[in-house]
């Protein structure tokens, strides 16, 4: 046992560790501050398996975008907290699923790779990473810009009001709830605001 | 180093995130398992590509974990920007109440 298998070790604990808090939580906020540590934890397991380029990229974008994004979106859906709330009555079914997914591919993995030991060299360094993705994987990474420009747009077409109601904000908020199929009453007050509705819109 | 612990930890994310997936309601919650579970395809790719093949395929198995990571910040982006929407139209994330295709 190396001490590179004890860091590994450490690293690994605190990453799983924190994964299965990130499930089992019943905390929303606790539930993305843990993914965020989970998030932190593989940067380090990539640290210690010499993948030093991509664990600044996890960092910077998991830890650093995602797991703010993911903030927000629970804050802004204003979900309850609760186990009843958060966890669904297929939660015996899931632990099987997953507990039996574990066990097969932990004896599958152990069975293939248990006594592969191997000296840790340095990986290809940050230069060897550019020179391959400009070089061998240009066109992936062209087809993948255009997929985040894809996203974009798409985050930003989905998530905007109808016609005519981006400027209402003040007045719209209250009628959020106004098509809930549940309340049909909830109809009814809809659109106290229409002479400010056409201005923005034209 | 021994290749076994990466790649445990890898499973062990995933199973985790295959138990979000399927216990958890809120739609947020169930994003965020998707992401444990892209994560653990990455460890295993970087293991692979550091221990087994450190000198082999040029570093294939880092630029997948990258081009993974790209595509699931892409994810997240559209993903919740869906969830908004519901939230909008039914007051609720509850992906066990959302089993209507259309009303």
């Amino acid at each position: 046992m190396t001490g590179l298998d004890v860091a590994f070790l450490v690293v690994a604990l605190i990453t799983a560790a924190a994964a299965i808090r990130t499930v089992t939580s019943t905390n929303l906020v606790h539930a993305a501050l843990f993914l965020a540590v989970t998030l932190a934890g593989i940067a380090g397991v990539f640290l210690v398996l010499s993948a030093d380029f991509l664990a600044l990229v996890q960092l910077v974008v998991y830890v650093g975008a995602v797991a703010v994004l993911f903030l927000f979106g629970l804050m802004l859906t204003r979900a309850p907290i609760g186990r009843e709330a958060l966890d669904s009555e297929h939660r015996g079914l899931a632990l099987g699923v997953s507990a039996t997914l574990f066990v097969l591919l932990s004896g599958l993995i152990i069975a293939a790779f248990g006594d592969v030991r191997v000296d840790v060299v340095d990986g290809p360094r940050t230069a060897d990473l550019g020179l391959a993705l400009f070089r061998d994987w240009v066109l992936p990474f062209e087809v993948l810009s255009m997929l985040l420009l894809a996203a974009l747009v798409g985050a930003i077409v989905l998530s905007r009001r109808e016609d005519g109601e981006s400027g209402q904000v003040e007045d719209v908020t209250p009628i959020l709830l106004a098509d809930d199929p549940d309340d049909p009453d909830a109809g009814d007050v809809a659109l106290p605001a229409g002479e400010g509705a056409e201005e923005v819109d034209a | 180093m021994s290749l076994v612990g990466p790649l445990l930890l890898a499973t062990l994310l995933f199973s985790v995130g295959v138990y979000g997936i399927i216990a958890r309601r809120n739609a947020v919650l169930v994003l965020i398992s998707v992401e444990l579970m892209l994560n653990a395809v990455n460890i295993n790719l970087v293991a692979f590509q550091n221990l087994l093949f450190p000198a082999e395929a040029a570093a294939s198995g880092q630029l997948f974990a990258l081009f993974i990571i790209g595509v699931a910040a892409a994810e997240v982006g559209v993903g919740l920007a869906i969830v908004f929407n519901l939230f909008r139209n039914r007051a609720s994330v509850d992906v066990d109440r959302v089993d209507a295709m259309r009303w």
